[in-house]
């Protein structure tokens, strides 16, 4: 488990990052949120030890990280990059050596990544010479080329082909199967939703709401329901304990003061006619972390 | 796939992956390899262009006519003497062209005159002509013109090697900055191991560059038979070897934490300008100042000139025998204080991209 307590950081006179505390569980995909210039990428960077925080500290399994533990991390930074001119393999071989690798097993795990990522017959031509989508998973390679133990990709998704994208998220479910915490920032609010196990909301360099999704979705879920009925839904209007909040012809969007107003309102909906559907409302991630951000 | 060894990469595992990787990108640019190879045809251009007007100057041989006694000038190998019966045949023999000067009694105190068309040839001018004794007090130990020759050898290759490589480390920093593949190699290595195999692989490089113009050099001499200039040159050689060593190590650590404080291939030269001072002064002053004594010694302990100044003053017997161990520990000093702050800057540097950074700001972190 990879656990941060209370991580802070200063750039000059601005707080960069207010006492972050978080966990990332293994095997538990973790999504990063939060606006730009929020924290997520001076977090990530602190994690990975290229910056150094101020105070606070990152464990990982219960001990403080050293250099020697992040050798085993695999990380996607925000701003991509290669050595162009290099040949991709060649350049894989490369970064997993400096993590630390035999030459041997970083040819083999170059090797087997680049057929896995479908780059097999691009692997001795240069970077400068693939086209985007082949860099992007050229560099999606270079995070996981030395088998890393946690992995932390810092937008994983921006600028992603949508075949690139099922590839990076194959890849992540791979890594987390393997025991391994995985925390991926994004603005694809939908994408977390659709992924993760888990949530960290940041905001103004301070952690606004962590934990597993579905807890993060029930905390925040209010008792609003959505009935569709084949007659006029009028008189929903005048049932007690209720206010409608939108209403169309036989549609309405209701909040109901408690479980009881609203199975009142279902059960005058079937004395009318045929329900065509009733169900409480589901909380997009995108709405709740617009409020939490607040 | 295989589980990531748990072997860690020391310091010095990580500095010789990334210098093996300099040195193998390097060896692979034409660039490079046309430039080194232009470098050294000149080195052996020079050589052998010297050994043939050396060879020429040796062998030239006046043609004279010489009325009167001849005797002491056959004698003489540089001279091909005709004799003349009077000195109306000698001044024919010269207007002919048959000889390019004759040589007849005359009434000055050497006792004879030369006879020429426009101009006396000035060899035999200076063999005729009564020299002076001289005792020097302070002789010098080395031939003047040989000696700005050397002071200027030593001068060119350090500024060649410094400004060449000085500005491919340059560009490898900004190449990583700009490609921002810096930030996965701060997630694998430290700042100062980057910077490390930088420094060595560069140094291997410009190393490797000078032992094989050197050895071009010497092979040369020696197949020109000019050998005799080499155990004249080999102490100051010898010196000039360790100097650079070290001198080029500091200059390598300057290149690259400048070039750390730009994001942009552009941007290199308005950081470097002040590095490229520092080796281009050394250079004027040789140039300019071989032959002075005052600024050959300071040149000869300021970090900077050392690796041309004191080789120089070793080549002219002017150094006292404990002088460079005492030059090369303050340049060692000088590097170590410049790596440790050069590698706090780079460190402090890679990751700001955009604008350039204030030097101060780099130093603070």
């Amino acid at each position: 488990m990879l656990q941060l307590d209370a991580v802070t950081k200063r750039f000059g006179d601005r707080t960069a990052l207010d006492a972050v505390s978080f966990e990332v569980g293994d095997g538990r995909l973790t999504g990063f949120v939060g606006g730009n210039g929020a924290g997520k990428t001076t977090t990530m960077r602190i994690i990975l030890g290229v910056l150094a925080a101020d105070s606070g500290t990152v464990r990982l399994g219960g001990s403080v990280l050293g250099a020697a533990d992040r050798r085993r991390f695999g990380y996607m930074p925000e701003e991509r990059g290669l050595y162009a001119k290099m040949k991709v393999a060649e350049q894989l071989v490369y970064l997993a050596r400096l993590h630390g690798l035999s030459r041997r097993d970083a040819e083999a795990n170059a090797a087997e990544l680049l057929e896995r990522l479908g780059l097999a017959e691009r692997a001795d031509d240069t970077v400068e010479s693939l086209s985007l989508g082949n860099q992007q998973r050229a560099q999606i390679a270079a995070a996981l080329v030395h088998s890393p133990e946690v992995l932390i990709l810092d937008e994983p998704f921006s600028g992603l082909d949508p075949m690139a994208v099922e590839t990076v998220l194959g890849v992540l479910h791979d890594v987390a199967k393997r025991g391994a915490p995985v925390l991926f920032s994004s603005h694809q609010l939908d994408v977390v939703e659709r992924l993760c196990d888990d949530v960290v909301v940041i905001a103004n360099g301070q952690v606004r709401a962590s934990g597993s999704r579905q807890k993060l979705q029930d905390d925040n879920a209010v008792r609003q329901f959505e009935l569709l009925v084949s007659s006029d839904a009028a008189w929903v209007r005048e049932m007690p304990g209720v206010t409608v909040l939108d209403f169309d012809g036989g549609y309405a969007l209701f909040e109901a003061d408690d479980d009881e107003a609203a199975q009142a309102v279902l059960r005058r909906a079937m004395q009318q006619g045929p329900v065509a559907s009733f169900a409480p409302r589901h909380r997009s991630l995108a709405e709740i972390f617009t409020e939490v951000v607040k | 796939m295989t589980i990531a060894d748990t072997r860690t990469n020391t310091f010095a595992q990580s500095a010789v992956l990334v210098a093996d990787r300099e040195v193998r990108m390097r060896l692979r640019s034409k660039a490079f390899i046309v430039s080194s190879a232009i470098l050294l045809l000149a080195v052996i251009a020079s050589i052998v262009a010297g050994s043939i007007f050396g060879a020429s100057a040796a062998s030239s041989v006046t043609r004279v006519a010489v009325v009167g006694d001849t005797q002491p000038f056959t004698q003489v190998a540089s001279l091909d003497v005709t004799e003349a019966d009077s000195v109306g045949d000698a001044e024919q023999l010269v207007r002919a062209g048959d000889v390019e000067a004759a040589i007849v009694p005359g009434d000055g105190p050497t006792g004879i005159r030369i006879l020429a068309l426009e101009e006396a040839p000035a060899a035999l001018v200076q063999l005729l002509s009564a020299t002076p004794e001289v005792s020097l007090l302070e002789p010098a130990d080395q031939n003047g013109s040989l000696a700005y020759l050397v002071g200027l050898g030593f001068g060119i290759v350090f500024f060649m090697a410094a400004t060449l490589f000085g500005t491919t480390i340059a560009q490898s920093v900004v190449e990583e900055k700009a490609s921002r593949v810096v930030e996965i190699l701060m997630s694998a290595i430290s700042a100062r191991a980057l910077l490390a195999g930088k420094v060595i692989g560069n140094t291997i490089l410009a190393f490797g560059q000078i032992l094989l113009i050197a050895g071009a050099a010497i092979v040369g001499l020696v197949v020109t038979g000019q050998d005799a200039l080499l155990s004249d040159l080999g102490p100051s050689i010898v010196w000039f070897v360790v100097f650079f060593a070290v001198g080029f190590v500091l200059l390598a650590a300057l290149f690259a934490s400048a070039a750390a404080l730009v994001s942009r291939q552009e941007d290199i030269g308005s950081v470097t300008t002040p590095v490229m001072m520092l080796v281009m002064i050394p250079y004027f002053l040789i140039v300019f100042a071989w032959d002075n004594d005052l600024v050959l010694t300071i040149m000869s302990y300021v970090p900077f000139s050392a690796p041309i100044g004191m080789p120089m003053r070793i080549y002219l017997g002017t150094a006292e025998w404990w002088e460079p161990l005492l030059s090369l520990v303050v340049i060692i000093a000088t590097t170590v204080v410049v790596v440790l702050l050069g590698s706090r800057i780079y460190s402090n540097s890679l990751l700001r991209t955009g604008a350039r950074v204030k030097i101060l700001d780099a130093l603070r972190g």
